[in-house]
């Protein structure tokens, strides 16, 4: 269904990752007991009252100038009001009017398309707790009740579900490299809704509108959007108006299924907080979180590309997770060649990483290890071949490559006279194969040197095997 | 002189002297409660166990000397919180809620010492003007039973008057200190917004809300204000000043203060015997060496329609978390949106629904901008007012009351008669400035009459002075009702 295009912007909440929750000074740890990490503050007791987590401000000022806001030097809470068994107080306080960061954008590379996503508004806000439905009855647990959340929102710059998703993806980076938030969508520590719309191609007036909750995976984000984007542009192919409401993404059946309408939605009365006093956020703040903002993925590509002289593929595989990029730096600094390094990780550690489902900071395996590794291969100590086999084996053991190499007996053959009489049992064991040889089927060397190679249980140094066997053939 | 008689600055003179001890002076006040609770009904709770409990902790904890209130029995009004001891805001919805947390205030008077004798009744969630609005029962005026004490803090200023505490405490969000301090013929003064902490006071309007003592004596307000005030890092309101001494300056009289009197106090429905005694107080003060100008707060009209947007939108969110979920009352339904219904509907009284709705109109779409954008506008202006004519005068001086106090029942069906007897103290909130209710004199009926003083922004020192210079001359606050 081509000459109708998307229009989507997104609202991203994302769970920050202070040690106390945003009003009061419980645990935001995930996974307690229900109802062990409150207090009296954090399920609405009466007559107490918030006092702002300033960590939650120094998050979100430092993700605000990670994606190039303005800070507002002055913002101030609102109270949204509405009742939910989870929502202890019967009002969620948010920003509304006066956000802390606003103006910003993030440019993302989808579909060979360079596309810059502005960000219209930044604020602090606090999570709900959690229902629990029984049987006959529910449950509350107001553990989550006051996580400080941080609320992103988009314009609406983003025109394919591939962008949605690279936007998306490129912003769990960020906001992991900058350790304001772990990113899990699975978890729900980072949530995405869409507002999306579809008008003609080249138009440039916006269609009707719908809201899509509950994207809660990385995975769903492209299918959610392109199924959303197929029905209106059918309901709009068939005569018929797209409806202003809330739908929600239902993963087992992929589709999204109705959830209100603009008529049913709630007025939640927005006001100013009357108990926290308007956040004033002084210019000095501001720099000294500035000058210690990390160096953030695009920066950090371009100058591995530069520095390093990687290849844009494997800057860019290399420098999307902060850890991994800080483990390519360290091997480098060790004296690890960066080429070599950044094959090793893109390869073996990449596939053992996945196999174990590791996170790289807490493999056995050491930027130190890998350094060590490369050099035994550039001695001729060991073969590229046994140089898996041992990375394999440090990889699970976080033992010395040295120690694995020399107990397990390794060590590459480089003996000439070895080598030679290897060589010889192979060609006097295969006369046919060196007869066709001879007559000129040269491919025939490669099968001579894996016997070769064979015999020796893959210790011969392969550019002596090839030589001895060109040699003996000629 | 009966030790029930007592205020607090003499009782800690006569404790610490050993003219009386601190069990003699407890069993007085419990015996004298005995005697008028019958009648005068100010509290809802008195806490005679917990109360002896304390008695024995403190004389064995040898603290005596370095506290301020050691062993001074005070009462509390029920919408501030007291660990392990009921706070039920004198709402159904809250009948049998006990906080397992102390409010800020209650903290520091404990750290000094003092012995809570019980919670007062109050007009429920501190909406009314009478105590009548109490979901439990009403308190009456000890001057005349068939009167009301005023409200919201009705409880605390007639158990004061009754003599049944030393001093209590209260909280004002339009006049609730100052109306009934006034119509008990009692001290009554309201802080600057922000210098008590409202941590632990149940939020009617978190904006206007104020914690302040109730007194015998403008010196007892002093004393009890060195110990409430302060900064207090729960209260993200509460203003980062420092604690000062506000009895120091007491004595040191009025010559020379500029005085205003704003001329929009002096209009149609003000009682000729309350204007009489007003005019002779501040006749009182000229002769004390005062210099008396005429001012004007040109806003005033607007302020009790400002107050009853602002004070009723807050209210309808504070008001939000009472929903049978958590704790308090809840009434079973057939599913969540029954139950909420059921359980406010039986847990709220007439008055509390009345401003909920009123608030939760104010806030709604469509109406935001009219009713609470324009308000907060109009409170700025209010506001203003106030700071030009604090330019030219250091102290500003009206009648607390338009009228003596009203009988039961005149006002309950007339919500907006009960509304403008707070006409003379609401814009006082609106503005944040402090203000404090002295008697001044007597209605022909043996009413008291009260006055009201009015300072600048974290001014209580000149408030104080100036009220106690008049207090010293006149000596209206001695007298007591027969009971």
């Amino acid at each position: 269904m081509s000459g109708y295009e998307a229009v989507i912007g997104l609202e991203i909440h994302a769970q920050l990752l202070t040690e106390s929750k945003i009003f009061c000074g419980c645990s935001t740890r995930f996974g307690a007991e229900p109802n062990t990490q409150t207090c009296p503050v954090c399920i609405g007791m009466p007559g107490v009252l918030p006092v702002l987590n300033r960590r939650a401000v120094e998050f979100t000022i430092r993700t605000g100038l990670a994606l190039n806001c303005t800070i507002a030097s002055y913002s101030r809470f609102a109270r949204k009001n509405y009742f939910y068994p989870d929502l202890p107080k019967g009002y969620q306080i948010s920003q509304y009017e006066l956000p802390l960061c606003r103006d910003g954008h993030l440019e993302i590379h989808a579909g060979g398309v360079r596309r810059r996503v502005g960000i219209t508004r930044i604020h602090l806000e606090e999570d709900a707790g959690k229902n629990i439905h029984q049987k006959d009855s529910s449950l509350v647990d107001l553990n989550r009740a006051g996580v400080p959340l941080m609320e992103i929102v988009t314009e609406p710059d983003i025109r394919t579900p591939t962008e949605a998703a690279a936007f998306m993806k490129k912003l769990r980076n960020i906001l992991r490299y900058l350790d304001v938030c772990d990113g899990n969508m699975e978890q729900g520590s980072l949530r995405c809704d869409a507002n999306v719309s579809v008008r003609p191609a080249g138009s440039t007036g916006l269609g009707t509108k719908t809201e899509v909750k509950n994207i809660n995976s990385f995975r769903f984000v492209e299918k959610a959007l392109a199924y959303e984007i197929r029905r209106q542009m059918r309901v709009l192919e068939e005569g018929g108006r797209v409806v202003q409401e809330t739908r929600l993404w239902d993963p087992a059946a992929g589709v999204t299924v109705s959830m209100r309408t603009k008529e049913e939605a709630q007025d939640y009365r927005y006001f100013p907080e009357p108990d926290l006093v308007p956040l004033e956020v002084g210019e000095e703040w501001i720099e000294e979180i500035r000058s210690t903002l990390v160096e953030l993925p695009d920066k950090k590509r371009e100058r591995f590309m530069s520095e390093y002289g990687l290849p844009e593929y494997d800057a860019e595989v290399l420098t999307e997770e902060r850890a991994v990029a800080d483990w390519f730096e360290e091997a480098v600094r060790l004296g690890g060649s960066p080429k070599a390094v950044s094959n090793w990780m893109m390869t073996e550690l990449s596939r053992l990483l996945n196999e174990t489902g590791r996170e790289i900071a807490d493999a056995p395996i050491t930027p130190a290890h890998l350094v060590s590794l490369l050099k035994l291969i550039e001695e001729g100590t060991i073969s590229g071949t046994i140089a898996k086999t041992v990375f394999e084996e440090v990889f699970r053991s976080g033992r010395e490559p040295e120690v694995i190499v020399r107990e397990k007996g390794l060590v590459q053959i480089t003996d000439t006279g070895e080598i030679e009489r290897l060589v010889d049992d192979v060609l006097s064991a295969n006369p046919a194969e060196v007869e066709r040889y001879r007559k000129g089927e040269a491919k025939l060397l490669g099968f001579f040197v894996g016997q070769v190679m064979k015999a020796s249980k893959g210790k011969a140094n392969p550019k002596l095997v090839n030589e001895l066997l060109r040699r003996k053939l000629s | 002189m009966e030790p029930f008689r007592l205020g607090v600055s003499d009782a800690v003179d006569l404790l610490r002297r050993g003219g009386i001890s601190a069990a003699e002076l407890l069993e007085a006040l419990f015996r004298r409660i005995d005697a008028v609770e019958p009648v005068v009904r100010a509290f809802v709770t008195v806490t005679r166990d917990e109360a002896s409990a304390r008695l024995g902790e403190l004389e064995s904890s040898g603290e005596g000397p370095h506290q301020a209130l050691h062993a001074i029995p005070l009462a509390v009004k029920d919408n501030i919180c007291t660990a392990g001891v009921k706070t039920t805001c004198s709402s159904r919805i809250l009948r049998n809620f006990v906080p397992p947390y102390e409010s800020t205030v209650t903290a520091r008077l404990l750290r000094e010492g003092y012995i809570l004798l019980g919670k007062t009744n109050l007009d429920e969630f501190a909406m009314g003007s009478s105590t009548e609005n109490s979901g439990f029962f009403p308190t009456r005026n000890p001057w005349d039973p068939e009167r009301v004490p005023g409200g919201s803090s009705g409880g605390s200023a007639a158990a004061v008057a009754a003599d049944e505490c030393l001093a209590a405490l209260g909280s004002d969000t339009g006049g609730s200190i100052r109306q009934p301090a006034s119509f008990c013929g009692v001290v009554g003064l309201k802080p600057t917004y922000g210098r008590v902490s409202r941590y632990g006071l149940v939020a009617f309007a978190s904006s206007l809300d104020q914690i302040g003592p109730i007194t015998k004596s403008v010196r007892d307000a002093a004393l009890l204000l060195n110990v409430i005030s302060g900064h207090d890092p729960l209260d993200s309101t509460s203003a980062p000043v420092d604690r000062q001494d506000f009895t120091r300056s007491l004595d040191r009289g009025v010559k020379g203060l500029r005085i205003g009197v704003p001329k929009e106090y002096f209009v149609e429905g003000l009682d000729r015997e309350v204007e009489q005694a007003v005019r002779d107080a501040i006749g009182e003060l000229e002769r004390l060496g005062a210099e008396v100008s005429e001012v004007s707060l040109p806003h005033t009209g607007y302020a009790v329609a400002t107050y009853y947007i602002l004070a009723t939108s807050e209210a309808s969110s504070n008001l939000a978390r009472y929903d049978g979920v958590k704790y308090g009352f809840r009434a079973e339904g057939a599913d969540l949106i029954e139950m909420y219904m059921e359980t406010r509907a039986e847990g709220f009284g007439p008055e509390v629904k009345r401003r909920i709705m009123l608030g939760t109109y104010a806030l709604s779409a469509g109406y935001y901008e009219a009713y609470y954008r324009k308000a907060q506008q109009v409170r700025t202006l209010i506001k203003e007012d106030f700071e030009r004519a604090f330019e030219r005068v250091d102290l500003i001086v009206t009648p607390t009351t338009p009228t003596p106090a009203f009988r039961l029942g005149e006002k309950v069906s007339d919500p907006l008669q009960m509304y403008l007897s707070d006409i003379f103290t609401i814009s006082v909130n609106l503005a944040g400035v402090p203000g404090i209710s002295i008697p001044c004199g007597f209605s022909t009926e043996g009413l008291p009459i009260g006055m009201q003083l009015i300072g600048r922004h974290f001014d209580e020192e000149t408030l104080l002075r100036a009220a106690h210079a008049y207090e010293a001359a006149t000596g209206w606050h001695g007298r007591r009702p027969v009971l």
